[in-house]
C-alpha cells in the first residue's frame, strides 16, 4: 500500500471516529448550542430586537443577528469539539494509539481539525435552521458565506488544538473559551455593528480577529459587512496557515505528547 | 528467516528535563524470532527504553534500529514495523474493543474491510469476541490487557513489544496470554517482554538482558545466565521429620516444619548422596522443589551487586 493510500485511511479513521464521538455524546455537543442560541434568538432577536428596528440596510435586528449568532455557534463548537476530545485523549492517554503508529503528524493534525469543523458546521446548520424559524435569510453571496465559515472554523480548531496541547488539567481548556473567547465573540460584532462605537473602540474592535470572521460571514449571508471583505480573507487565511505551522511544530517537537 | 537483527540498539541514551539521567548508553541486539526477556527493577530505564523505540520518547543520543530501519531516521516506515502493548491501559474506555482495534488498524493505513477481519481475528483468539461491542471500561483488568494485545496485532507487527502485559493479572488469564504471545512467537514474530514474574521470563525466553540505572548489566541466553547460579536451595515435603537431621558436607540442611526441610547445596552437588542420607535416617521424600525462581535469585544478585559496585550509577559524580 503507497503511503498516500495508507495516510488517507487512517485520516478517514481519525474524522470518523470524531464523528462517531460526536453522535455518541449529542446531548452535550448538538443540543446544548441549539438551545443556547434559540434562547439568543427569543431574547434578544425576538423581544428587544422588535423594539430596535431596522438596524442597517434595511435588514431588521433579527436578520442582522442571525448570521452573528452562528458564526458564534461555530467558532464556540470548533473550538470545544478539539479542545475536548485531544485533551481527553491526551488524558487517558489514548493518544498514544495514534503516537506509536507510523501517521505523519499532518494527518493526525488535520483529522482532528475535519472533526472539530464536523461538528463546528452540524451546529452552524442547526442554529441556521433555528433561525429560519425566526426570520427569512437568503445568502447574497454563497461562495463567501461557505469559505467564511469554513476558514472560521479551521481557525478556531487549530486553535482549540493548540490549546489541548498546552493543556495539563480539564480547567485548563475551559480558561481560554471563558476568558478570552467569549469576550472577543461578543466584541466580534455578533450582536452590534462597529460602526455604531466611537473611537478609539471602533479602532481597537478591529484589532479582534473575530470581527473579520463575522463580517465575512454576514456579508456572505446579507451583503453588509463593518469590514473589508478582502481584508477579513487575508486576517482568516494568516491564522489558518500561522496556527496550522504552530500545531504541526507542536507536534513535531511531541510538546506534552512525547518525553 | 531473515539475517537482519530485529533490533539494534546502539550507545542510546536518554537524559529528561529534569537532568534524570534514564539510559547511560544502552547498545543491545535481538535476533529476528527470538523470545527475548528485558528485565531491570523499577526505575531501570526498562520503560524509558521501549518509550524510544517505540517513538513515545525522544532519544538524547545513540541510534535504535528495527529490521535494519533506523527508528529516528525513518521513524514511519520502522513504527509499521512495531506492535506495543504498553504497561498502562491506554484506550479510550468509552469505546468499544471493536472500534479499538479498527481503528488501531486504521492508523497503520490498513483498509477497513481488512481491519474488521483482523479484528474478529484477535478478539476471537484473545477470548474477547462476545465483549466486542460492550464499552472498554466495562472490561476486567485480565480483558482490558488482552485487548491491549489484540489491538497491537493489528498491524501484524514483525517485533511485539509487551510491557508488563500480565501485571495484576491473575494466572488463568496469564498463562492464556502467554500462550498466545508463544503462538504468535512461535509462527515468527519477535518478541520483547518486561515482567516483574521473573518465572515467566524464564520459562519463555531465549534470551536476556538485565538493566539497571540505564546500563545493561547482563545481556546473555537465558541457558547461560542461569548457569552462573552456583548455589541452589531445594525445599523438600517429607512424610515426617526426626529429632535429628542427617549431617552431610557441603549441604545446608535445616528443618521448616514438621513435614518440610530445606537444602541449600551448590549446584554442581549430587542429590543421590542426599537422597541416601535421608533415606538412611528413615526420612520419606514425598516431593521436591526450587525454593525460589533461579533466575529472580541471579535477578537480586547481579542488581544488587550493581549497587554495591563503586563508581557506578552516579556515585562518582556525587563524591
Amino acid at each position: 500500500m503507497s503511503n498516500a493510500s495508507a495516510n488517507l485511511v487512517a485520516l478517514s479513521t481519525i474524522v470518523r471516529r470524531e464523528i462517531v464521538r460526536i453522535l455518541r455524546i449529542w446531548t452535550q455537543t448538538l443540543i446544548p448550542p441549539a438551545i443556547t442560541m434559540t434562547l439568543y434568538f427569543v431574547i434578544f432577536g425576538k423581544l428587544i430586537g422588535s423594539r430596535i428596528g431596522s438596524i442597517e440596510h434595511g435588514y431588521t435586528y433579527m436578520q442582522y443577528l442571525a448570521p452573528g449568532l452562528v458564526m458564534m455557534s461555530i467558532i464556540m463548537n470548533s473550538y470545544g469539539n478539539i479542545s475536548s476530545s485531544f485533551f481527553g485523549a491526551k488524558f487517558s492517554r489514548a493518544v498514544e494509539e495514534m503516537l506509536v503508529s507510523p501517521m505523519p503528524n499532518w494527518v493526525i493534525l488535520t483529522g482532528y481539525v475535519a472533526g472539530a469543523v464536523a461538528r463546528g458546521l452540524s451546529v452552524g446548520a442547526l442554529v441556521l435552521g433555528i433561525a429560519l424559524f425566526f426570520t427569512s435569510l437568503h445568502v447574497a453571496h454563497p461562495l463567501i458565506t461557505f469559505a467564511s465559515v469554513l476558514l472560521g472554523s479551521v481557525i478556531f480548531s487549530l486553535a482549540g488544538f493548540v490549546n489541548a496541547v498546552y493543556a495539563k488539567k480539564f480547567d485548563d481548556i475551559a480558561l481560554v473559551p471563558t476568558f478570552i473567547l467569549t469576550p472577543l465573540t461578543y466584541l466580534g460584532g455578533v450582536f452590534y455593528s462597529v460602526k455604531m462605537l466611537s473611537e478609539p473602540w471602533q479602532a481597537i474592535s478591529r484589532i479582534n480577529p473575530i470581527l473579520y470572521m463575522v463580517n465575512a460571514f454576514r456579508y456572505g449571508v446579507l451583503g453588509i459587512s463593518d469590514v473589508n471583505v478582502g481584508v477579513a480573507f487575508a486576517v482568516m487565511l494568516f491564522f489558518v496557515l500561522a496556527l496550522g505551522a504552530f500545531g504541526l511544530q507542536l507536534l513535531k517537537r511531541g510538546v506534552g505528547l512525547r518525553s | 528467516m531473515s539475517s537482519i537483527p530485529a533490533l539494534v540498539v546502539d550507545n542510546l541514551r536518554k537524559t529528561y528535563g529534569n537532568g534524570v539521567e534514564a539510559l547511560k548508553g544502552v547498545s543491545l541486539t535481538v535476533q529476528p524470532g527470538d523470545f527475548f526477556a528485558l528485565l531491570g527493577p523499577n526505575g531501570a530505564g526498562k520503560s524509558t527504553l521501549i518509550g524510544i523505540l517505540s517513538s513515545l520518547v525522544n532519544s538524547s543520543g545513540g541510534d535504535a534500529q528495527v529490521f535494519g530501519i533506523s527508528v529516528n531516521k525513518q521513524r514511519s516506515e520502522a513504527m509499521r514495523l512495531i506492535g506495543l502493548v504498553p504497561q498502562e491501559i491506554n484506550f479510550n474506555q468509552f469505546e468499544k474493543p471493536f472500534d479499538i482495534c479498527v481503528n488501531e488498524a486504521g492508523f497503520y493505513g490498513i483498509p477497513r474491510r481488512i481491519a474488521m477481519e483482523r479484528a474478529e481475528k484477535y478478539l476471537k483468539e484473545l477470548r474477547l469476541w462476545d465483549k466486542a461491542q460492550h464499552q472498554a471500561r466495562m472490561l476486567s483488568g485480565g480483558m482490558k490487557r488482552r485487548l491491549m494485545i489484540a489491538r497491537a496485532m493489528m498491524n501484524e507487527p514483525k517485533l511485539l513489544i509487551l510491557d508488563e502485559p500480565t501485571a495484576g493479572v491473575d494466572i488463568e488469564i496469564r498463562r492464556s496470554m502467554w500462550q498466545f504471545v508463544s503462538g504468535i512467537n512461535a509462527a515468527g514474530t519477535t518478541v520483547i517482554l518486561t515482567t516483574h514474574y521473573l518465572e515467566e521470563a524464564e520459562q519463555l525466553c531465549r534470551n536476556i538482558a538485565i538493566i539497571d540505572h540505564g546500563t545493561i548489566v547482563e545481556n546473555t541466553t537465558m541457558k547461560r545466565l542461569l548457569s552462573k547460579l552456583d548455589v541452589e536451595t531445594f525445599v523438600f515435603d517429607v512424610a515426617g521429620v526426626p529429632g535429628e537431621l542427617p549431617a552431610l558436607p557441603g549441604v545446608a540442611l535445616r528443618r521448616v516444619d514438621e513435614h518440610t526441610l530445606e537444602a541449600e547445596m551448590a549446584r554442581t552437588h549430587d542429590l543421590n548422596s542426599l537422597f541416601a542420607a535421608l533415606t538412611a535416617h528413615g526420612i520419606t521424600v514425598t516431593s521436591m522443589r526450587n525454593k525460589t525462581n533461579r533466575l529472580e535469585e541471579l535477578f537480586v544478585r547481579l542488581v544488587e551487586h550493581g549497587r554495591q559496585e563503586p563508581g557506578r550509577n552516579g556515585q562518582e559524580q556525587a563524591a
